[in-house]
């Protein structure tokens, strides 16, 4: 008698990849500031701003549309084509 | 299992979040076997699925969401009966093979198949019970009122699952009130605490309504619409008193609020449903999630074979 075991996840392994080099430094370089849209995150990334710019960065700032949806493609898209770096926010 | 429904098992289902997986008949009839359906519940399983993998349920935010909430189907038309479901006694908890492992098929689905798992996406900070799956079915035959499903654009001869993004229920004790205003208000001042009596609009809700509370509308002659306007008028609030601070309380609305009259739900935010056993003045409160295109909106399906 033959027992056929199935599978009942979605039979997928997470693909690997290499991280991104670290930069030594961010003076000259485009950072982009994700506001996941939690009330007050906007007052935790200005400071992270002010920090940055200090550091010789330029900032970018980002917006998702609501905080309980991932962000849209299109978003993360322009975000990965114009920055070198991105910091995403939760604040509550 | 595949035998439960006349779809081909490798018909995709939905994509299921949070990976976005291909979810097919056969992954959904594997792990309804898992959770203990029997083959004529999987039909439920699958429009249960289509309910919630939609942009307007948005179960992505509502697995990654700290809030405790999670889907809660409701069952109506013909199918509740032909399979089993409970809608009487112990109607939201155990005993009842259809209702226990509906939910927790579904459930089953988004860990499994989405990978949705708790400390992983789903990042809950308390959860609750429910979470484990929960289904049951409305009680339609005992009830004077259109149900659910009929209030939401169905016909009674038409098998449908209501999904709703809710909390945990929670009992409303009236054992005195003899009238429809009186249990009206009573009912109203609990929902006024759901999620917290400090927040309006922002989350719908649900009240599942029992036979003996129901009696007291069926007897005055209220139908559904005369209970929910009724109901309004004692669901609002005067901003001024929930305000940020109000009351020595931090949680509140926004200070730009001050000074207006909001009801407690947006209009049609709260969700009806006749169910429980004969005996017990008691009903239960589901409170909701953030609503609307920024939240999760209550999606029905229809069960087909």
């Amino acid at each position: 008698m033959t027992t056929t075991v199935l599978d009942p996840t979605a039979e997928q392994r997470p693909a690997t990849r290499e991280r991104s080099q670290r930069p030594e430094s961010l003076s000259g370089l485009t950072v982009g500031l994700l506001d996941i849209s939690k009330p007050r995150g906007d007052v935790f990334l200005d400071r992270v701003e002010e920090a940055l710019c200090a550091l010789g960065a330029r900032v970018t700032r980002y917006a998702k549309p609501t905080f309980t949806k991932p962000a849209p493609v299109d978003l993360r898209h322009e975000i990965a084509t114009q920055c070198d770096a991105v910091i995403e926010a939760l604040a509550d | 299992m595949l035998g439960g429904t006349t779809r081909p098992s490798d018909e995709v289902v939905a994509l299921i979040p949070p990976n976005l997986v291909e979810g097919t008949v056969e992954k959904v009839a594997v792990n309804a076997v898992m959770a203990g359906c029997r083959p004529e519940y999987l039909p439920v399983v699958l429009a249960a699925l289509e309910a919630i993998c939609t942009d307007e349920f948005n179960m992505h935010g509502v697995l990654a969401t700290t809030m405790s909430v999670g889907p809660i189907l409701v069952v109506n038309g013909p199918i509740a009966a032909a399979i089993g479901m409970n809608s009487g006694i112990n109607v939201l908890g155990h005993g009842n093979r259809a209702n226990s492992s509906i939910g927790r098929a579904v459930q089953l689905v988004l860990r499994n198949v989405g990978g949705g798992a708790p400390g992983g996406i789903d990042r809950a900070t308390l959860g609750h019970m429910g979470k484990q799956g929960i289904c049951f079915a409305e009680d339609e035959a005992g009830s004077p009122w259109n149900s659910l499903a009929e209030e939401r654009g169905f016909d009674r001869s038409q098998s449908t699952v209501t999904a709703f993004c809710g909390e945990g229920p929670r009992l409303v004790v009236d054992q005195l009130s003899r009238s429809p205003e009186s249990l009206t208000r009573s009912l109203a001042a609990s929902l006024r605490s759901a999620v917290s009596p400090r927040l309006v609009l922002g989350m719908d809700g649900m009240l599942v309504l029992s036979p003996e509370h129901m009696a007291r509308y069926r007897d005055a002659g209220w139908d559904r619409a005369r209970f929910l306007a009724e109901l309004t008028e004692y669901l609002m609030f005067d901003t001024d008193e929930i305000i940020a601070g109000a009351d020595g309380i931090e949680e509140g609305l926004p200070p730009g609020l001050a000074g207006h009259r909001l009801p407690k739900f947006r209009p049609g935010g709260l969700l009806v449903v006749h169910a429980g056993g004969p005996a017990g003045l008691f009903s239960a409160i589901i409170g909701g999630w953030m609503n609307g295109p920024g939240g999760s909106d209550p999606v029905t399906r229809e069960i087909t074979p």
